[in-house]
């Protein structure tokens, strides 16, 4: 498998999934069950792609628990992306120092 | 109309760079730990810089490079790289709701290109119309950042000590939770299919009988599973799905 292909066709998806919407539709979706799935989509995906990989990522599993339990607490009281993926690094950088 | 003749095209620009900054420079952060993802999959930092500047996509590059990783076939990378940037085709719907029924096509092409999470969050607050001006201008300060961090993270990450660089690959999670988090804790439904998906996922990844199944393959299988039964189940209220990301 060729990297540059690799790179193609995902630069390929993404702009088509960007510039089809803009460019041919104009009024809003109205199919109620395609519109709530696209408005789920993102969550659940991302949801399945964080746990248990937040956990495995790291050199020790809890360190991995630790940013994890640390990143939600921290999204959840209106951190900005910036900071919550700041301290979920500072948090396994600091919890590996005692665990391993 | 009367609000893109009210600000010139150049003041636009000015405030989108200045809005684009603090972007930039979260951008710059979390492309760092992608380029350590992509590092791993083999990719040069040039090619990783080259994927990061034409696809602009956290979650959807991550899933890219953890593809590649293992060899997977195109047509993985494109189904995956589908999948994980759906949410921008919504985005996009919104946005083209948000420009002047008459913008030039040109301005929709060029705008779609870095349609993300946060140029598109600071892009659909302005008030009123859209000036494409103004997006334009947070672009000049988002997109360097990411090609620049991505650049890094290959070319620096490997002399950075391991210790560093585990603290660092978690760095992408931590933003995925700050985009799935707060509308979950604000949404019921929202937050059930994030809980749903963390135990599907995990259950997935100890499951023998799905051990064949390549993990990009199980994301796109449970996503469109739990996305579906929610939309069936709870579809969304007219004022939520494309006005809210």
């Amino acid at each position: 498998m060729n990297i540059w292909m690799y790179i193609l066709v995902s630069a390929a998806v993404s702009y088509l999934i960007r510039v089809t919407p803009l460019v041919l539709i104009r009024r809003e979706i109205t199919n109620r069950t395609l519109r709530s799935f696209l408005y789920y989509v993102p969550y659940v995906t991302l949801a399945v792609m964080t746990f248990p990989a937040i956990v495995e990522a790291t050199q020790h599993p809890i360190a991995g628990l630790l940013a994890l339990i640390a990143g939600i607490v921290l999204a959840w009281k209106g951190g900005s992306l910036f900071l919550v993926a700041v301290i979920c690094c500072l948090v396994v950088f600091v919890s590996e120092w005692f665990l391993i | 109309m009367e609000a893109i003749a009210i600000d010139s095209n150049r003041t636009c620009f000015q405030r989108g760079l200045r809005d684009g900054m603090p972007i930039a420079l979260g951008y710059f952060a979390v492309s760092f730990t992608l380029g350590l993802a992509a590092k791993n999959a083999g990719f040069s930092a040039f090619q990783a810089m080259i994927e990061s500047l034409t696809n602009n996509a956290s979650a959807g590059e991550y899933a890219v490079f953890s593809l590649a990783a293992v060899g997977a076939s195109y047509w993985e990378v494109a189904i995956m790289t589908l999948v994980t940037n759906a949410r921008y085709l919504l985005m996009a719907c919104s946005l083209s709701q948000k420009l002047a029924p008459d913008t030039p096509l040109r301005h929709r092409m060029l705008i779609a290109y870095d349609i993300t999470d946060e140029v598109f969050g600071i892009s659909i607050a302005v008030p009123g119309r859209l000036n494409p001006w103004y997006t334009y201008g947070a672009m000049s300060a988002a997109i360097p950042g990411w090609g620049v961090g991505t650049f890094l993270g290959v070319a620096v990450g490997s002399i950075l000590p391991l210790r560093l660089v585990s603290a660092l690959s978690v760095g992408l999670y931590g933003m995925f939770l700050a985009i799935i988090v707060p509308p979950a804790r604000d949404n019921r439904v929202i937050l059930g299919a994030a809980l749903l998906s963390f135990a599907a996922s995990f259950a997935a990844s100890r499951w023998q009988l799905l051990a064949g199944i390549s993990s990009g393959v199980k994301t796109i299988i449970l996503t469109v599973v739990i996305a579906l039964a929610a939309a069936i189940l709870f579809p969304v209220k007219d004022e939520e799905g494309a006005s809210k990301s």
